[in-house]
């Protein structure tokens, strides 16, 4: 189980997370979305370990891992995705998957694992994570290498940022299967409909503050504007919805 | 091998490691500033020079993908080797030749080889060169290589150089020098780690004569603690022709590292193309590899052996 404490992060007298109080059960599917700004992201770094909050606590199954580097959280099983894929020169695809595997994998191993990520593996085994991959293409594989660690739980940032339409129908399979294999909790942020509504649970973010966390039933209509629509008039005065 | 001592073996087997000793092919083994072993085969045949020290290593042509190795040890310390080795690769030959340079220097004064090495190859000749140095030894006195390549390539011809430097030589600078003619092509990829105080300069000089004439230059390199390394290049353009070069360098600690740049385009058609950079390791790089659970030690030393592998 996950818990945040009275989060606060400020930076350049923006305060970016303001007092966030949070507790997440395991086992559950949790899109955090929100317009942009609101601080989702920070707020995902912060867990990892990738941005240190002002004051506040962060606390993973009853211990406190404020003060553990992002190495240590991701040994105590915690995951993370980066919205914008980390690019290398001279480290593979297959040596980032061996890297993220902590055990021997083989070639075969390494193929069923893109795969699943919809690449066509033996293209991509030996090629270097580097600017000669579409940004799709290290969406994948950035995707690969945080669905393989299995973590207890796993942080999606963004993943839709930077994608074509057609790799992204294929994304929402690979949550879906996400969802279905591993287990432990997996947090998305995400603004996408179609994440949003696989969720156990959604957060609404806004202004560096939770708004509301609900059920996709009681939240997406909110989230995607489609509550309190605004009424058009008709000239005359009759109103239409 | 009967002549070679333990260290020999080691050293022999720092240049040319994925051999595991085992020469196939054609070999001459050097040490100390002498031949002690040879071996030709029907292909290729390795003739002592005359005037100078060095061989003359004949490729016949249509040979298909044989091996020359063509390995240097030094032992002794103070020596100062030089030897010149020039390489004739006939019509359509194809061959792998592997040079390298081990020196054990276990005392007070400089250990120092200079290997001139030449390739001509003919039309349609493709080689592939594996060139890896490297020095180790307690004492004080330095480790010193400056190896020279001239390579000269005729129509239809290709040439690989992959030169590796990753430890215990102190000082070296490295001369590279292309001329080509009609559809060749040269790639050269380099990769140096230099350690404490030592000092690598590397100088490329590319000619590009021939219509579609390209070649393609890679340098990779770490300079950490008070090291200092320098790239220079100088690709010319004297034709419908096409260069690329990229030097790429990772700074650790107080090291250094100077690149300068020259690409000179004397036809409309040339197109050449240089890039350059230097930088420290992204943070970016470090936190990917930690948030999969290696420690920022390990994340560094992942993200340097991926780049010089």
């Amino acid at each position: 189980m996950l818990e945040l404490q009275d989060i606060c992060f400020t930076r350049e007298n923006k305060k970016i997370l303001n007092h966030i109080d949070l507790r997440l059960e395991d086992n559950q599917f949790i899109v955090i979305t929100g317009p942009n700004g609101s601080g989702k992201s920070t707020l995902a770094k912060v867990i990892m370990g990738i941005e240190k909050q002002d004051s506040g606590q962060v606390i993973l199954d009853g211990q406190y891992i404020s003060n553990k580097s992002i190495d240590e959280r991701a040994n105590l099983g915690m995951s993370f995705a980066f919205q914008q894929p980390v690019k290398f020169k001279g480290i593979t695809v297959y040596d980032l998957l061996k890297i993220s595997a902590k055990k021997k994998i083989n070639r075969k191993e390494a193929c069923d694992i893109l795969a699943k990520v919809g690449l066509c593996a033996k293209e991509y085994l030996d090629r270097e994570v580097n600017n000669s991959l579409s940004g799709g293409e290290l969406k994948r594989i950035e995707i690969a290498t945080v669905a393989l660690r299995k973590a207890k739980l796993t942080i999606f940032d963004e993943p839709e940022a930077g994608i074509d339409l057609w790799s992204f129908q294929n994304l929402i399979k690979v949550f879906e299967d996400i969802r279905k294999e591993i287990p432990g909790t997996t947090i998305i942020i995400s603004h996408q409909e179609r994440i949003l509504n696989i969720a156990d649970k959604i957060i609404l973010m806004k202004e560096g503050k939770i708004k509301k966390i609900g059920s996709k039933e009681e939240l997406l209509p909110e989230v995607l504007g489609k509550k309190n629509k605004p009424k058009c008039c008709k000239l005359g005065g009759d109103t239409l919805e | 091998m009967s002549n070679l001592e333990q260290v020999d073996e080691k050293l022999l087997s720092e240049v040319s490691d994925s051999l595991e000793n085992t020469f196939k092919g054609a070999y001459n083994i050097r040490k100390n500033g002498k031949g002690i072993e040879r071996k030709i085969t029907e292909n290729i045949n390795i003739v002592t020079k005359k005037d100078v020290s060095g061989i003359d290593i004949y490729i016949k042509e249509n040979t298909n993908w044989e091996f020359v190795h063509i390995p240097v040890i030094i032992t002794q310390s103070g020596l100062k080797d030089v030897v010149y080795n020039d390489f004739y690769v006939g019509k359509n030959a194809k061959v792998i030749i592997i040079a390298g340079c081990g020196i054990h220097n276990e005392c007070s004064s400089d250990s120092e080889h200079n290997g001139v090495h030449r390739f001509f190859l003919e039309e349609g000749a493709y080689v592939k060169y594996y060139e890896k140095h490297y020095g180790e030894g307690d004492g004080t006195g330095k480790r010193i290589l400056n190896p020279v390549t001239e390579v000269h390539l005729k129509d239809g011809a290709t040439m690989e150089m992959d030169s590796v430097q990753i430890k215990g030589v102190d000082s070296t600078e490295r001369i590279t020098r292309g001329v080509l003619e009609d559809n060749t092509n040269f790639v050269v990829t380099e990769k140096i780690m230099t350690h404490g105080e030592q000092f690598a300069k590397t100088n490329f000089e590319v000619e590009l004569n021939g219509e579609n004439a390209s070649t393609h230059v890679t340098s990779r390199s770490v300079a950490t603690q008070n090291s200092v390394q320098e790239f220079k290049s100088n690709v010319i353009g004297n034709a419908k022709c096409f260069g690329h070069v990229e030097c790429d360098a990772i700074l650790k600690d107080s090291g250094k590292v100077i690149a300068i740049p020259k690409i000179i385009a004397n036809s409309v058609e040339a197109n050449l193309i240089h890039e350059a950079a230097i930088g420290k390791i992204a943070g970016e790089q470090l936190i990917k590899l930690m948030t999969l659970g290696l420690t920022e030690k390990e994340a560094e030393e992942q993200v340097i052996n991926g780049f010089l592998k």
